[in-house]
This record gives structure tokens, C-alpha cells and sequence, in this order.
């Protein structure tokens, strides 16, 4: 099987538009969460949520840097967002300008756990309220989840294998994990890989809270709102954003001198087979999507020094901890775990290619970032290093991420230095 | 210039993300003004929408520049 590399990243968060914004964010422990401004949420039981900023803001988003205007007003902004950190992952990995016997191998796998809601919601209302007439003719191509691939195979003229994951919450690990494969298969040589998700809309506001599944306690604390592990929490904040990775083929990123982040090693994929919402209360399915990961990536459990956890902020957070704590036994003494939705939310569809890029940017600079808000660690939580409320410098060789999503469907990665 | 050429400028401003002082009236939507099929449908909404006209497929698609669709809905609107 031929090794796969990353060799670009690019984010679009709460914490920020760019890589170096977001990181530095995350490092020293902001919260992206806020009063949700995109509509008006008075009549919601969840009125916050941790929304990308307006670009006026200091880490806001500035969608005309790379989207063109009239992309813009007929997509989603969950394509928006992926279309940016597709094209600050392709720059960052200086592959803007391949040959076309090189864009013939390169391919897109971005996906999306929901996508255009907004959009659906929106023009459902046009529906009802004006006629089919109305229907915008870009109504459909707007929404779709696969459009982020197909949009950037459009701008970058990628020819190459074009894909999207949708597994909920799991998306962006899935996507990540199916890309490498593609690459170690000889489908491509270089994949761009991610997720992304904008749902901070009425429905999408309405409907998780509807499934018990968003906080609703902290609407007057939003910045206190996620809070994985911690005895207080009562449910996920809604995030939105971007994550996007260039993989690529070792062999040819070290031929042509790229700067390697990390190499993908080990991936593993399950299923809990056990109810629509609720993880197996054992964590059987989050346990053999790791232990499949680990096996495959050759590593000891003790070479894992940092695992950057799905840790929602739900009461799912401690059956995965329990689930690490089975899998690794005496290992889990020497690693640290942390939830870096505590600062920037659930992205659903992109959290797990966000969080892969946190992992890879906590290898690069030999620091974890931290768990906000962990005042109180829930009853099962002592013996690991959630790294509560400040980042840590540590020694991190390699990292293991984990997504899970509604279904029951559950991804890790294994990523390591080179 | 009249009222209505100056409100159709605006939508084709609006929808296509195109300079002001490129929208004249002998600009073709497609070949000037980088337009899709699917873009002048759109278009078409948005005229039928703020003129209060109804501009029907047959028409639509004789509608090609600026000018043709300024023509059609002088003579058309209320």
C-alpha cells in the first residue's frame, strides 16, 4: 500500500478563518460561543450557538476572498465554507498550479453531515408562500451535500476521483480516512479532504434541540455552554465551519519537496448497530473503530500521546472515555484527551477534519490544546488527562482522532509524525 | 436612461456579481456577462418578480441582452 501524507490544511471556525488565527485561538483557550445573530432565536429553547464571525469581526470570515460573488448568493454557506478552506489548504500545500496530467490525479472528498438546511428551509417558505414558480433554478445545486467537491473541482480544475461523505457527525474523519485510501489504492495522488457544516438556522436550531441533544441551561453563559466531561453539561453547542486537508502521496510529496505535516496511518470504521441517537451505552462501536485504527497503524497504544475526542458534551462523553480507558489500560496514564469542541462548538459534518487539523497542528507545535470549562469532571473521568481549561506543551509524536455520528456510526484516525 | 433600465441593471448587477459599466444595453447575458442557462432563468424570475410581469418560456428564451429584456417588459407591465 503506498503511504499518504498531509501536506496542506486549511479551517474555517468560530476561532477563526484561517489556520494560524484558529490555533492561536484555541491555544490560549477563547471560546468561540456567542447569542446566535444570523436570526433571531427569542422563541428558541437554544438561543447561543458558536457561529463564524462577520468579517468585520477580528477573526471573521471574509467570504470574497475566494468564492466568487455569484457562487456566493447561489450555495449554501456550508459550500462557501468549504470552498475557502479547500483553496487555503490547496495554497498552503502550493498546489494551485498543477499540470493537467496532475490535476487528472487529483480529486476532491469533502462532505457534509446535513448540508444546505438553511437553504431548504428558506426556499421551502418561497414554496409555500409564493408558488413552485419562485423556486430559485439554483435551489437544488445550492443545498447539495457532494457540491463542495463539485464546486472546487470546478475552480481548481481537479479531475481526479470526486466524492462526498455524509455520516453525520463522523463525516469529516470518514472523508479523510476514505481519501487516504484512495490514495494508498492508486485511485489519486493527492485528495482534498474535509468537511464542513452550516446549520445555525431555525430548523436546524429547533430540530436538535427537539432531539435532546443541544444545551439549553447557559443561554445567559454561552461561553460556558460546552463543557465536555464536565457534571453540568446538558448538551452540544451548535458550530459551524470548515475543515480541509491536502493528502497526498509520500513518495510524490517528497519528490517534489513539499512540507509533510503528518503521515495517515491507521483508520478504522464502525458501526453500534443500536439506536438512532444514543451511542451503545458500553461505547462497543467507538472501541472497535479505535482499537481497528491502532491495529492498522502499527503503533504500541503508548506511542499515542495526544487523542483529540469526539467529547460532544453530552452524556455520550464519559461512554467514550470509558471506552479509551478499556482500550488503552496502563497507556492511558501517559496520554492526554481533550475536547476542542469545549471552544468552538459541534461543527457536525466538519468537526472531525477541523479536529484531525488540531491533532496535526498539536504535533507541529508539541502542545495540546485544552478542554474549557471542566470545573468538575464527571464521576469516571480521574486517571486521564483531559488537559481542563489551559493548553499544555507536552511531547505529542502521534494522535488519534475520534468522530461519531448520529446512525451509529463511528470513525478514528491515527496520524504521526514523520 | 429610463426607470425600468436602470431597475433591470440593478438585478443583473445583483445576480451575475458583474460590473455596473459592463451592463449595457447591448450587453448578451451569456457572452458578456458570464451567464448560464440556469442564471438567466433566474434572471427572468427576478424581473417577473419586480416588474409584476409574467414572462413565459417562449419568451424567456428570446431574451438574450440587456435590451431584449428592458423591450419586453416596457411593453408588458401593468
Amino acid at each position: 500500500m503506498r503511504r499518504v501524507v498531509v501536506t496542506g490544511l486549511g479551517l474555517v471556525t468560530p476561532l477563526g478563518a484561517d489556520v494560524e488565527t484558529c490555533w492561536a485561538n484555541l491555544i490560549a483557550g477563547r471560546s468561540g460561543a456567542g447569542p446566535i445573530t444570523r436570526f433571531d432565536a427569542s422563541d428558541q429553547k437554544c438561543t447561543i450557538a458558536c457561529e463564524v464571525k462577520a468579517p468585520d469581526h477580528p477573526w471573521g470570515f471574509d467570504p470574497d476572498k475566494r468564492v466568487d460573488h455569484k457562487v456566493q448568493r447561489q450555495v449554501d454557506p456550508f459550500i462557501v465554507y468549504g470552498i475557502d478552506a479547500a483553496g487555503q489548504a490547496l495554497e498552503d500545500a502550493g498546489l494551485t498550479e498543477m499540470s493537467e496530467a496532475e490535476r487528472f490525479r487529483a480529486g476532491c472528498s469533502i462532505g457534509s453531515g446535513i448540508g444546505g438546511l438553511p437553504g431548504i428551509e428558506s426556499e421551502s417558505l418561497v414554496l409555500a408562500e409564493k408558488g413552485p414558480k419562485r423556486v430559485s433554478p439554483h435551489f437544488v445545486h445550492g443545498r447539495l451535500i457532494n457540491l463542495i467537491s463539485g464546486q472546487v473541482s470546478i475552480k481548481y480544475g481537479l479531475m481526479g476521483p470526486n466524492h462526498a461523505v455524509v455520516t453525520a457527525c463522523s463525516t469529516g474523519a470518514h472523508s479523510i480516512g476514505d481519501a487516504a485510501r484512495m490514495i494508498a489504492l492508486d485511485d489519486a495522488d493527492v485528495m482534498l479532504a474535509g468537511g464542513s457544516e452550516s446549520t445555525v438556522c431555525p430548523i436546524g436550531i429547533a430540530g436538535f434541540a427537539a432531539a435532546r441533544a443541544l444545551n439549553t441551561s447557559f443561554n445567559d453563559r454561552p461561553e460556558q455552554a460546552s463543557r465536555p466531561y464536565d457534571r453540568d453539561r446538558d448538551g452540544f453547542v451548535m458550530g459551524e465551519g470548515a475543515g480541509v486537508v491536502v493528502l497526498e502521496e509520500y513518495e510524490r510529496a517528497k519528490a517534489r519537496g513539499a512540507k509533510i505535516y503528518a503521515e495517515v496511518i491507521g483508520y478504522g470504521l464502525s458501526g453500534d448497530a443500536f439506536h438512532v441517537t444514543a451511542p451503545e451505552p458500553e461505547g462497543s462501536g467507538a472501541y472497535r473503530a479505535m482499537e481497528m485504527a491502532m491495529r492498522k497503524s502499527g503503533l504500541a497504544l503508548s506511542d499515542i500521546d495526544y487523542i483529540n475526542a469526539h467529547g460532544t458534551s453530552t452524556m455520550a462523553d464519559m461512554i467514550e472515555l470509558g471506552a479509551v480507558k478499556r482500550l488503552f489500560g496502563d497507556a492511558v496514564g501517559g496520554l492526554s484527551m481533550s475536547s476542542t469542541k469545549s471552544a468552538i462548538g459541534h461543527l457536525l459534518g466538519g468537526a472531525g477534519a477541523v479536529e484531525s487539523i488540531f491533532c496535526i497542528l498539536a504535533m507541529r507545535d508539541q502542545i495540546v490544546p485544552p478542554t474549557l470549562n471542566l470545573d468538575n469532571p464527571s464521576e469516571g473521568a480521574e486517571g486521564v488527562d483531559l488537559v481542563p481549561h489551559v493548553a499544555r506543551k507536552r511531547e505529542v509524536r502521534a494522535v488519534l482522532n475520534n468522530s461519531f455520528g448520529f446512525g451509529g456510526t463511528n470513525a478514528s484516525l491515527v496520524m504521526k509524525t514523520i | 436612461m429610463s426607470e425600468t433600465a436602470d431597475r433591470v441593471k440593478k438585478i443583473v448587477v445583483e445576480h451575475l456579481g458583474v460590473e455596473a459599466d459592463k451592463v449595457t444595453e447591448d450587453a448578451s447575458f451569456i457572452d458578456d456577462l458570464g451567464a448560464d442557462s440556469l442564471d438567466i432563468v433566474e434572471l427572468v424570475m427576478a424581473f417577473e418578480e419586480e416588474f409584476g410581469v409574467e414572462i413565459p418560456d417562449d419568451a424567456a428564451e428570446k431574451i438574450s441582452t440587456v435590451k431584449d429584456a428592458i423591450t419586453y417588459i416596457d411593453e408588458h407591465k401593468g
